[in-house]
């Protein structure tokens, strides 16, 4: 029988069972540890660190970390939610992000994160201004990786839901992107049905489904009045009226 | 060898985006001509090349920080009929109407009240201190008041119309988003009674100011040219939707009941070396003859009459006062502008009254076309988008004749008449007669950032040709 202990975040005991990550006993507590790679349903990578937390004193990501009986987690202090504000402004600076023309505006979790954060102005890093392909060959899909922030959400929905393999990261460093398995999207395997393909799987407004864009009128999008917090992550905003 | 003397003015201190004015005198200090130059760029056409068509009608809105929503509209319709819409639903076609009434109202009073009444209130030559809105606010604040709150209640209504009072999204290929709620129409509609009163009294003080000093308007920057504007079938105003209609200098009909899907077999653009944004004329009568102006002024002279009875009341006046010819004084463009605002309230009214504000049928598809044209009548004027979108949904090709540029001859010409006018054989330059020159681009409301859709950042060249075609001077800006 699996054992349970607690633990504290921000000073509040929280329960876990043994094996739980930190992120794990934190959502079944009601407790928000902020996220960008990490959704419900895949499985946990590690990458965008905007889940880190000081479990001890050690910066360890929420998401990966498995959660310590009688710890002591710092989640939302000013240190840490400093450097998620770093973070997510390079997210930001990296790619290519106009949110005011943007169709996943309103139900973006970076958009929303960066709210969250109370990030409100340009900063000091400058705009990359990269370069990125966008891929509309597929009749009922679009790949915009100007706006992709690798969290590999995609990749992991089309490998372990799907079975297909359809996105992969290809170049390296500052170069990488989201590429998908063939020349164009039209020419892999990928259905407007895949989990992948779901608007709540990428955060940002990369993976879109055609013509659905600005469908959701301002005022009734998914952030509009909430903040991004457990729970209300973005979905379908026709499934959101 | 004496040298051409060249008066810049610049920037044009209340023109929205910078312009620049140079002037160029002969040896004897008399006018030889004057230009106006465009020095923002913003490179949409490029930009938008390989975006999703649906994006379009958002995207454009960053064209213009003063009017988007006739960016927004011009581009959706265009979008229409990429989806293949020709009609839209009665709910849809009516809440961009409602947005596009508190888009020229707002707009029309911000540049009446806020940019122009200062000239008309305190005289071209007054004290640039002064004649300003600051100064019109001291001098009249109770009119001042009203012109705030004239164009705050345009504003709503863009809001509860668009999402957001700048750059919202609501206008989609096919429809709208969103319909009117009751509230949202209950709340606009207790400010309308005294929406239409003050709306009256800016017609009252443009005509006023007109009637007037008809000798200086008369004077002013006056020229006889070709008015262009849509109307609707039975020739009507219609600033949202309607056939194209041009009209010569005598009020003889060039063309009517043009589909403006076919716009370029009647339009054409001239590139001139000198200047970024283009010179359209209408083709039949060629590069030399067939400019024309658009906007306020234009839609008086082209429209047949009004249909709400207080704008109607107003135009007839309008026409009255040059015995029912074309009126060709730009000052005139300010009263043209006012009798606007009044329909534009008339018509909010209308269409708060209307239940089918209140519909659900929001959107329609049809076949996928490859080819997208908007035409709107702007605050300033006719707004041709024209778009091709490839098989993957991605824009292939993008023109745009934003109002502005539309009046582009016409306001070289003001320039060029007012110079002559008031600057040859005077030694000394006043900031009175300097202020003449903005005072007749600004009739025009040109917005200048829009007007130019070159490629990206450009430096501006000023060169300056003496009457044999020699540099005289040449100043490169950056
Ligand atoms: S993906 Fe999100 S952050 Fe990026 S432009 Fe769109 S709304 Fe903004
Ligand atoms: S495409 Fe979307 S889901 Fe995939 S890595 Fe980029 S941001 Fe993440
Ligand atoms: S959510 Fe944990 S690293 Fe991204």
């Amino acid at each position: 029988m699996s054992k349970e202990f607690t633990f504290e975040i921000d000073g509040r005991l929280v329960k876990a069972v043994q094996g739980d990550t930190i992120m794990q006993a934190a959502d079944a507590a009601g407790v928000y540890i902020p996220r960008l790679c990490d959704t419900e349903g895949l499985e946990p990578q590690g990458s965008c660190r905007v889940c880190v937390v000081k479990q001890n004193g050690r910066s360890v990501s929420a998401c990966t970390q498995p959660a310590i009986a009688d710890s002591k987690v710092e989640n939302e202090t000013e240190e840490i939610q400093g450097y998620r504000r770093n973070l997510v402004r390079m997210l930001y600076h990296e790619g290519n992000h106009l949110c005011p023309i943007c169709e996943a505006s309103g139900r973006c979790e970076l958009q929303a994160m960066g709210y969250r954060l109370g990030i409100t102005q340009a900063t000091k890093y400058p705009y990359l201004q990269p370069v990125r392909p966008v891929d509309a060959s597929h009749p009922d899909i679009v790949l915009d990786t100007n706006r992709c922030i690798f969290c590999g959400r995609c990749i992991r929905a089309s490998r372990d839901i799907d079975g297909k393999h359809v996105f992969e990261y290809v170049g390296r460093g500052i170069h990488k992107r989201v590429g998908v398995n063939g020349d164009r999207l039209a020419q892999t395997n990928v259905e407007l049905t895949d989990r992948a393909i779901d608007l709540a799987t990428c955060p940002v407004g990369c993976i879109i489904q055609k013509g659905k864009g600005f469908f959701a009128p301002i005022g009734q999008r998914q952030f509009d009045h909430k903040p991004i917090s457990l729970g209300v992550a973005a979905v379908d905003p026709e499934e959101a009226e | 060898m004496a040298k051409t003397r060249v008066i810049e003015i610049d920037p044009l201190t209340r023109v929205e985006g910078h312009g620049k004015v140079t002037i160029h005198l002969d040896d004897h200090n008399n006018v030889d001509e004057a230009r106006l130059h465009i020095v923002e760029f913003r490179g949409f056409e490029r930009f938008i090349l390989g975006r999703l068509y649906w994006e379009v009608p958002v995207i454009v809105q960053r064209l213009c920080g003063i009017c988007p929503v006739s960016h927004h509209l011009a581009a959706s319709k265009a979008m229409d009929s990429i989806v293949g819409v020709d009609r839209l639903t009665p709910t849809a076609e009516k809440l961009r109407r409602l947005m596009h009434y508190g888009q020229i109202l707002q707009s029309n009073v911000l540049h009446f009240f806020h940019l122009s009444s200062p000239d008309l209130l305190f005289g071209f030559e007054s004290d640039v201190a002064k004649r300003n809105i600051f100064g019109v606010i001291e001098a009249h604040p109770e009119l001042a008041v009203k012109g705030i709150k004239l164009r705050k209640f345009g504003q709503e209504v863009i809001k509860l119309t668009a999402g957001k009072k700048i750059h919202g999204t609501s206008a989609v290929p096919g429809g709208v988003n969103k319909n009117l709620s009751t509230a949202e129409r209950d709340y606009l509609l207790q400010d309308i009674a005294q929406m239409r009163g003050w709306a009256q009294e800016a017609v009252d003080i443009a005509r006023g100011y007109t009637l007037e000093h008809m000798e200086t308007v008369r004077g002013f920057a006056a020229f006889n040219s070709s008015h262009m504007s849509l109307v609707r079938e039975d020739g009507a105003m219609d600033l949202y939707h309607g056939v194209l209609r041009a009209i010569d200098a005598s009020g003889n009909v060039i063309f009517d009941q043009v589909d403006y899907r076919e716009f370029n077999d009647y339009l054409m653009e001239e590139v001139r070396s000198w200047s970024y944004m283009k010179f359209p004329f209408i083709k039949r009568r060629g590069n030399l003859d067939g400019w024309y102006r658009v906007g306020p002024l234009s839609r008086m002279n082209t429209a047949g009459f009004i249909d709400t009875p207080l704008a109607d009341e107003a135009h007839v006046e309008f026409r009255a006062s040059t015995n029912n010819q074309p009126n060709h004084m730009s000052l005139a463009y300010h009263w043209a502008r006012m009798i606007e605002v009044l329909h534009c309230v008339e018509k909010i009214d209308e269409l708060l009254n209307d239940p089918d504000l209140q519909g659900d049928e929001l959107l329609l598809k049809g076949e996928r076309r490859e080819e997208g044209i908007g035409v709107i009548e702007a605050p300033r004027g006719t707004l041709f988008h024209h778009y091709r979108v490839d098989e993957n949904d991605q824009v292939s090709f993008c023109n745009l004749i934003v109002s502005t540029t539309n009046n582009n001859e016409a306001m070289n010409r003001a320039v060029t008449q007012v110079a002559k006018a008031h600057l040859s054989n005077r030694k000394s330059i006043t900031e009175g007669m300097l202020n003449q020159v903005e005072v007749a681009v600004r009739a025009y409301d040109p917005c200048l950032s829009c007007a130019t859709h070159a490629l990206g950042q450009m430096p501006l060249d000023v060169e300056l040709y003496d009457a044999q075609g020699e540099l005289l001077e040449r100043k490169l800006r950056s």
